[in-house]
């Protein structure tokens, strides 16, 4: 014992070892009130790490060769020890990342985390997410599959939309006319190098920005306001022992529902994996209909949504503004939100009925991103992007006009 | 108001599991992949009937003895008809520029099929060919409307002729549309040995499209109750550390 003692004081004496334990771990003083949506920032973690890890050993198998790439993902799902295992746990972490992170973006539109002083938590958690849009993107294509191929494709030509430069542009990121080898050559550089080392940067980032602040709480009291003799918040409990057992719960709940998809649905119902990638690439052969994954669906849908001409500008155009301006608008968030109080707890009627009319909104086109366009979706369609543009637009009214009920002193207790 | 959205959120998972729904009216396979019998007789249909024209290169033969429960001599004597080695895929010597040139489409190779198509739609495309004498096979096929390939079971499954009806369309034009088919000529096999027949080859290319996959559920298993007793541990941890947090 004593030798491992002296060990830690000659690493602290040249690295600040338990200095970072304790900032982080446990002298990190978080309130004691997180519930349930307080999971899914440390299950994005370790979604991260899980796809990281899958991703290192599927490289080992994979050949990013237009000739090749669809036979060694077989190759890896068939010959390689437990090839199919690791493959699964990759594609189905792909939706679990999504599905985690948008739980963990509501988590703060539920209790106003995003609100000051956390707005750069939030701005380097919206780059997050658009950095693992790109890794998505670029992921999906490696399979070299039908839907791979011919959603790189459509999501390719939609720079085309862009006015004057758009073709050069198209050109340059493909990198050929069309979808070929040399683009499936830079997609994987990107995937495997580019996109994870600034994700891991950001996350780091976005770790150090909260750590700085502190944690908001389902009340959205700040409890470095109520300190003890000793300078500790009287409504905080270290991270570490507390909530790191209590996250350790909260992760072999999620990996129950992971591993129940990736032993029995891999699929996932035809959403997780398309069945028309199945198929190799054939640049000759369209897929009757191109759907993207479900993830990128509502933006999907919101693109389609555009149906017509204003000016000079094309409907195409317009519908790759509307969906560019539909993620960048979540980027302001902090910003459009002039409640005086932070959670939905203490908030009023009308920000609670935005909220709802949100998520329906999103869930809407989500399905309908996933959907043949006629006519009344088309129309649907455009009443989400309606609904889902006025939640933010409409927010500096509302938000001010929406009474509020008394935010209490300290943190409330429900049961743990 | 938070059980509330929560409650929206749980809503729309069913939506999401009924939006993948596949085509109209295809017939249940009831395929049993436990049932190595059925994998041995699809495996035998598929070499004499499929790979004339279609491969099966992602799938190696000693997998296939191993997994259907044949030896490598079986597998070498009865499934194997070229030089093939036991560990080759399952490839066939027509060249895909040649099957073009002859068929003006290139077979596709079906080691894939049933997860591209799903084994409902390949049990109910092979029942589904009749007699169609202006294709260039003879053959049309009720699901694939103008198949490029002809009815290689028909020796088994015999004729089967169109009934047709004659609908009015809206202005007044009178079409003739395929009502549904009748076997006219016997086969070889009775319509039940033949039902029998697709079953087994359905649950064959099932088999081939995720070899793993009965490996995987049973492991699957395993995995969840660790993670339950695990879980019974986890919570009781995080139970005694919390006892003093009010």
């Amino acid at each position: 014992m004593g030798m491992l003692v002296s060990l830690r004081d000659w690493v602290d004496a040249r690295f600040p070892l338990t200095k970072m334990w304790e900032e982080h771990l446990s002298k990190y003083y978080a309130p004691k009130n997180f519930n349930f949506w307080y999971f899914f920032g440390s299950l994005a973690l370790l979604v991260l790490v899980i796809q990281i890890i899958t991703g290192i050993f599927l490289t080992m198998n994979y050949k990013p060769d237009a000739n090749e790439a669809f036979a060694s993902v077989e190759y890896i799902m068939r010959d390689v020890e437990w090839g199919w295992l690791i493959r699964y746990m990759h594609s189905t972490g792909a939706s679990a990342f999504f599905i985690v992170v948008y739980m963990h973006m509501f988590r703060g539109m539920l209790y106003g985390s995003y609100k000051g002083p956390r707005e750069l938590i939030w701005l380097f958690g919206m780059m997050i997410y658009l950095a693992l849009m790109a890794e998505a993107f670029f992921g999906y294509l490696l399979p070299w599959g039908q839907m791979s191929y011919w959603g790189a494709q459509v999501i390719v030509s939609l720079f085309g939309a862009i006015p004057g430069i758009g073709d050069s542009l198209s050109l340059w990121i493909r990198g050929d006319y069309v979808i070929s080898d040399v683009t499936l050559n830079r997609f994987f550089a990107l995937h495997v190098i580019a996109v994870p080392l600034v994700l891991v940067a950001l996350v780091v980032m976005h770790i150090l920005a909260l750590h700085e602040v502190g944690s908001n709480n389902p009340d959205g009291v700040e409890i470095k306001k109520n300190k003890d003799e000793n300078g500790i918040p009287k409504d905080g409990i270290p991270f570490h022992p507390y909530y790191t057992v209590k996250d350790i719960v909260g992760v072999v709940v999620f990996l129950m529902f992971f591993a129940f998809v990736v032993f029995f649905i891999p699929e996932g119902g035809g959403y997780f994996l398309e069945p028309p990638n199945f198929e190799p690439a054939n640049a000759l052969k369209t897929p009757e209909y191109i759907a993207p994954v479900w993830y990128f669906t509502p933006y999907y849908a919101m693109l389609r949504a555009i149906t017509f001409d204003i000016g000079p500008l094309s409907s195409k155009f317009l519908g790759v503004i509307v969906m560019g301006a539909a993620v960048v608008i979540l980027f302001f968030l902090p910003w459009l939100d002039r409640s005086p109080v932070k959670s939905i707890r203490y908030r009023g009627p009308i920000f609670k009925i935005m909220l709802a009319l949100f998520v329906i909104s999103f869930f809407v086109l989500g399905w309908l991103g996933t959907q043949a366009p006629t006519d009344v979706k088309t129309m649907l369609a455009q009443i989400g992007t309606a609904v889902y543009f006025a939640f933010f637009l409409l927010m500096p009214f509302y938000t001010k006009l929406d009474p509020t009920k008394p935010v209490p002193e300290r943190v409330t207790m429900g049961s743990h | 108001m938070k059980k509330q959205l929560l409650a929206l959120l749980l809503l729309a998972v069913p939506a999401l599991a009924l939006a993948s729904g596949g085509s109209v009216d295809l017939k249940k396979a009831n395929i049993d992949p436990e049932n190595k019998e059925s994998l041995q007789r699809g495996a035998r249909t598929f070499v004499n009937y499929c790979m004339g024209c279609h491969s099966a290169q992602y799938q190696r033969y000693n997998r296939l003895a191993r997994d259907i429960g044949l030896s490598e001599d079986e597998v070498i004597g009865n499934l194997m008809f070229t030089d093939s080695k036991i560990g080759d895929h399952m490839t066939i010597a027509m060249t895909s520029a040649d099957a073009k040139n002859w068929f003006g489409a290139a077979p596709p190779d079906l080691t894939l099929v049933a997860r591209v198509r799903g084994v409902d739609w390949l049990y109910t495309y092979l029942h589904s060919f009749y007699r169609d004498a202006s294709r260039p096979f003879g053959v049309n096929n009720k699901i694939f409307p103008n198949v490029g390939m002809p009815n290689v079971l028909w020796r088994l499954q015999g004729v089967q002729e169109p009934v047709y009806k004659t609908v009015m369309d809206e202005d007044g034009h009178e079409h003739k549309v395929l009502e549904s088919i009748e076997l006219k000529q016997a086969g070889l096999q009775s319509p039940a040995e033949f039902d029998r027949t697709v079953r087994d080859l359905v649950n064959f290319l099932a088999y081939m499209g995720e070899p793993i996959k009965q490996q995987r559920m049973a492991l699957g298993v395993k995995v969840l109750l660790f993670l339950l007793v695990f879980f019974v541990v986890a919570y009781l941890l995080k139970k005694e550390y919390w006892k003093d947090v009010h």
